[in-house]
Parts: structure tokens; sequence; C-alpha cells
């Protein structure tokens, strides 16, 4: 995954440099907003990380800019602003997602990586989700797992589709209660972890490969381990 | 502006008085020649000579004239009289001469002339010097109001200038004290409720508001710093703990990923914190629509119910009508979160209560406000402490070992304070009513 990274702080740039190298991603750095516009014109990336305010072009600009040249990549805003109305005010600027300072890293990954794959394969346009002997079907809304079909509730059936959604990929509490129940606030750690257990019960119970998995300090994810 | 309005008024009132003159005058004349004609028509042209000759020797008498087609005098009390008055019949006003006065100076008359049978003249006038001297002492007298009334407006509006001028500069120098950084200065009201007065009572309605809110400031401020500094310090503590005592990667593992998760705690304070300074500085969102409170509530539920249940509480809503609010989903959802995460907390504590455990969580309508309450059989509050579990960071003996910041309450407290509602807190009997009331929105 190619990423750009518009931050003018040091510290934070050198931090997210190493840490999404780490993971194996190529990183591009620029360290104020009419550097970092020239870099997103130019060149192709997955994924552009702006942090709001940066010297020489502020971030919404910046973003606003790049939408109005016709440029659809992803973009994610890091803002140490990080209260409801400038969340609004970032993702109407044309940003795709918001992450408020400070973060963990994992998170930011995350999320970067679920927005780097957006348009690529093209999971949102299918029917059928499979993971393993999982079977989901958006249509009918029903759920079979091998030759069992599965009864779940209306959210249980969302939680699945979008961790299926996101199949291989992390996803964290965060994005869950962002994604299935449309609020932004920090849970209490323990609200999503219960619904997912609860998941887990009718998903993975008795059967030898469990799909849905906890990541540890992350969130969670659905993976066919046995491959 | 004053003097305008009276000149015109003056004016008026002297021309209406002139006209009125004339009219009166011609009136006159008119009833005097009928009466004259109807002894012309009755006796004949000597019939009307010696009524001519009677009526102008009386005192005060109109002016007479009549005359031989040729113009010699038959009788009247007019000496000699422009001549165009004799030629045609018609309405005059001119100069005439009166027989009596030694030195006859020309007076000015309204003169009616008509033409009688057989080519008499016969002209009948009022003098118009005494209409003419009315006249003249009428626009005398409006000359001098007028110039009175100019004197006066002058000084009034010179003086009444002064007087507000002082006031102006007098509060100009009093706003320049308040901005120099003296907020307790107040700008002087008279009491004579005038626009002034009510200028400077808005004025200093609004430096009250400036000052309460200067005054939130530094206690957020304040408060930001004391209330971080235990937690700010409990991590340090904790990482230097770890660099003392643990030495395998292990402990040390451990050290820091608790280190982490009290950054964590410090940074949910920290957003608290700036949430509620925001609210209580009255900042509107941006981010706020008509929500419906019901579905609101139904969607937190329904979040918080599986979680609920692990600790053995029954979380129930009651919430099946549209409530319209004008508010923000988010953080609407969020004090509900609070709410419905205490109640459950606190509830689960409850062990010696009678097997009610539930919570049960309720929207309803009432006098043109939305509640959304949150009921839960447990501790409770004691009354005597309702006041004060709204302030920051209070924590009530009680519940001294749970976790949390203790935020929870005042967070709630400041959205609904936000979204031009109220928090209340009721007791339960037992345990805790959360009230949490809005405007409804139509």
């Amino acid at each position: 995954m190619k990423i750009l990274i518009i931050e003018d702080d040091p510290s934070a740039s050198t931090y997210l440099d190493k840490a999404f190298r780490e993971q194996g991603h190529v990183v591009d750095m620029a360290s104020d907003g009419l550097d970092g516009y020239s870099l997103a014109s130019e060149e192709q990336y997955d994924a552009i990380i702006v942090d709001r305010m940066i010297p020489r072009m502020d971030g919404l600009s910046l973003i606003h800019g790049l939408r109005e040249q016709k440029i659809d990549t992803p973009i994610l805003i890091l803002s140490a602003l990080g209260q409801v109305d400038d969340r609004v005010k970032g993702l109407r600027a044309g940003a795709d997602d918001y992450l408020s300072k400070p973060y963990s890293f994992s998170e930011l990954l995350a999320r970067v990586e679920i927005l780097s794959r957006r348009g690529r394969s093209i999971p949102a346009e299918e029917t059928i989700y499979r993971v393993s002997d999982l079977e989901l079907n958006r249509l009918t809304r029903r759920v079979t797992r091998g030759e069992m079909e599965i009864d779940l509730q209306p959210r249980e059936f969302r939680l699945l589709e979008y961790l299926m959604r996101h199949a291989d990929q992390v996803v964290t509490r965060t994005m869950l209660l962002e994604n299935v129940w449309d609020y932004h606030f920090d849970p209490q750690t323990n609200v999503i972890d219960v619904h997912v257990s609860r998941l887990r019960a009718k998903i993975d119970k008795g059967f030898d490969n469990p799909l849905i998995q906890t990541v540890r300090g992350a969130g969670y994810t659905v993976r066919d381990s046995a491959r | 502006m004053f003097a305008i309005f009276a000149g015109s008024i003056l004016g008026y009132v002297a021309l209406s008085a002139r006209r009125l003159l004339e009219e009166q005058v011609n009136l006159t004349v008119n009833e005097e020649i009928k009466g004259l004609l109807s002894q012309f028509n009755s006796g004949g042209v000597l019939r009307l000579v010696r009524q001519i000759e009677r009526r102008s020797n009386q005192p005060g008498s109109s002016l007479y004239l009549i005359t031989t087609a040729a113009g010699e005098t038959l009788a009247g009390n007019i000496s000699s009289v422009e001549s165009e008055a004799l030629l045609e019949a018609g309405t005059y006003q001119l100069f005439y001469r009166v027989i009596e006065e030694g030195e006859p100076k020309p007076h000015r008359a309204l003169i009616e002339t008509i033409i009688l049978p057989g080519g008499f003249r016969l002209l009948v006038g009022r003098d118009l010097d005494e209409t003419d001297r009315f006249h003249t002492i009428i626009l005398r007298a409006a000359g001098w109001s007028m110039l009175l009334i100019l004197t006066l407006a002058l000084v009034g509006g010179v003086f009444v200038a002064r007087r507000v001028l002082s006031r102006v500069d007098h509060m100009t120098e009093t706003t320049r004290t308040i901005m120099a950084g003296d907020l307790s200065g107040r700008l002087a009201v008279t009491g004579t409720n005038d626009e002034l007065d009510r200028l400077a009572q808005s004025l200093n309605a609004m430096l009250d508001r400036i000052g309460e809110l200067m005054a939130g400031l530094r206690e957020v401020s304040d408060n930001i710093a004391h209330d971080l500094k235990t937690p700010l310090t409990r991590l340090r503590n904790s990482a230097e703990e770890a660099l003392r005592v643990g030495q395998s990667s292990d402990a040390y593992r451990e050290a820091l990923e608790h280190t982490i998760e009290e950054a964590d705690d410090l940074i949910k304070i920290f957003n608290a914190l700036l949430m509620i300074a925001r609210a209580e500085a009255g900042s509107l969102l941006e981010g706020m629509n008509t929500e419906d409170a019901s579905e609101i509530a139904r969607d937190v539920v329904e979040l918080y119910a599986p979680f609920a249940e692990e600790f053995g509480i029954e979380l129930v809503v009651n919430a099946n009508e549209p409530n319209p609010i004008q508010a923000s989903r988010e953080l609407i959802g969020q004090a509900l979160a609070n709410l419905i995460d205490n109640a459950i907390k606190y509830s689960s504590d409850n062990k010696s209560s009678m097997g009610d455990h539930s919570v049960i969580v309720s929207v309803s309508r009432k006098e043109g406000q939305t509640l959304l309450i949150v009921a839960d059989r447990g501790l409770g509050i004691p009354v005597a402490d309702m006041e004060r579990v709204l302030e920051r960071f209070v924590r009530l003996e009680t519940s001294r070992t749970r976790s949390g910041s203790g935020l929870g309450l005042s967070l709630v407290a400041a959205v609904a304070r936000l979204h031009g509602g109220t928090l209340r807190l009721e007791d339960n009997q037992p345990g805790l009513r959360a009230i949490i009331s809005l405007p409804s929105a139509a």
C-alpha cells in the first residue's frame, strides 16, 4: 500500500513513517499543505493521511482542492479537534474518515487499510459474503455455516456483515460502533465486546474453525485461520 | 425640526385667518347688495339713492357709490375710485378715496360693481384696511413667535445635545476603562429609562455575561489543571514504578500497556472536560437536526442490553411514539449511554434489593418538554448529594471503589444544557431516576 502522510509535527511524522513501514507499506511524507497538495495531485496513492492544521495550506482546503480536481483517493483526517462538529466539517470537506488525536496506531492502521481497499475489490456490490464455510446472503438475509442455518437478530446480522465485508482486515471497536450503530462516541470497551461474543457464540460454537478472532490491542477480524 | 414644524403651523394659521377675513368681507358685501337691489326693485332709483344716503351716514358702514352711466355721482361715501370699477360689473380690489377726510389717503377696498337697468353704476364695498391691519398683526405675531421658537429650539437643542454628548462621552470613557482590563466597570444608569439608559442597561447585561464567561474560563482552566494532575501523576508513578521494579520484558510490557490504559483514561477525561467547557460557554453546535428521541433511546438500549445482561440487569426501553427534538444525535446518544452505564453499574452493586434488577429507559412528552428518563433500582444517590454530584469529579463515598472518572453525570448535564434543557435527578425509591428534559420540536 502506498500512503501519503501530510503532517508538520516532526516527531509525529517520524513515528507514523516508521510504524507504517513496519507494516510493509510504502510511505511518502510532506510537512506542509502546499507540498502535500502537489504530491497528492501528481502521484497515485492508496490513501492519504492529512493533519488538519498544517502550514501553507490547511487540511480542509487541501482536501477540498483535491476533490475539485476529481482526485478521489481515500483521505483520512487526523486532528486534535475532536468534537462532533469538527468531524462533520471534516467529512463535508470531502474526507472519508476522521480520527481525533491522540489515537492509537492500531486504530489508524485498521482504518487506513480499510479505506485503501475501497474501490478496488468490490465487496460492497457482492450479494454473498463467504469466509470458509460461513455464508451470508445480503439479499435473503440468510446466514449459513456448512449445512446449518444460523438465526441472527437484525443487529447481529449487520455486525457479521460488516466483519465479513472486511474479512482479513482488522476492525476496531470504534469502527464497529460507527458502522453498525452509527455512533461516534467512545464506547465503554465492554459494550461492543459483549455483542461480538454473542455473535461468536452463534457463529463459531461447535465448529473447529473459529472465524471471528480477537486481535489483541486493536479489535476483531473475520478470517479463515485454517488457510 | 421643531422650528420648521411650528413655522408651518403658524403660516397655515395666518393664511387661514386672512382667507377667513376675506370671506367675511365678501359675505357682508353680498348681503348689502342683495338688500339694496331689493330696494331698487321695489322703489326704483330714488329709493335706492335714499337708502344709500342713509346707510353711508352710519358709522362703520360699508362703502357705497351710485353713479349715472356717465359717471356722475348720485350718492355714496366714496369720493373717487379707480375708473375701471365704473366701467364693468365685477369684483375688484382697488384703491378709493373717502369724501370726508382732509387729506384723502387712498385706502384699499373690496368693491362689487353692479350695472343697473338705466345704466346706473352701483358700487358696494368694504374697506380692507382693517383686515390688512389685522393681517399685519398676525404676521408680526407669527414672526416674533418664530423668532422665539427658533431661539428656544437652538438653545434647547444645544442644551440637550450637550447633555447627551456628555453622557455618551461618559459611556465611552467607561468602556475604554473596561476594555483596558477592568471588567468590573459598568455604565452609569441615570434612571430616566430613556434610550441611553436602555442602551447602558443592555451593555451592562452584556458585560455581566462576559464576566461570567471569563470567570467560567478561569474556572475551567483551574479545574483542568487540578483535575488532570491526579491522573497524570498516577500515570507517571506507574511508569516510574515499572522502571524500578519489573525486570523481565513481560513485566515491562505489562507496565507499558498499563501506562497506555492510564493515558487513554486521561484522554477521555480531557475530552469530556473540553465538552463540558464548551457546553457551559453555551456554544451552539452545527450538527443539530430534528431527531427522534425515541429512536435514539431504542438504539442506545439495544447497544447496552447485552452488556447489562452480563451483569444480571434487564435493560428495558419504553419509547414507541415518535418524539422529535432539535438535537445532535451523537451527543444525546452519548448522554443516554452515560446514564445507562451508570445505572447498570450501580444497579449491579445493589445485591440487597428485592430482586428487581431492571433499568428502565423511557421517552415521553409533557408540557412542551421531551423527557428521556433512565430509572434504576440501584444504590441511588442521597437527596442531599444530588446537587453536588453534577459537579465535575465528585464521586460519592459509596462509589469510591468503582472505576470511572466521575465525569459522567456532569457531562450529561452539560449536553442537556447545550440543547437548552436540563438534567434532573430524583429518588426512584429505591434507586435513581435521571431525567433529561429537552424542548420538544414541533
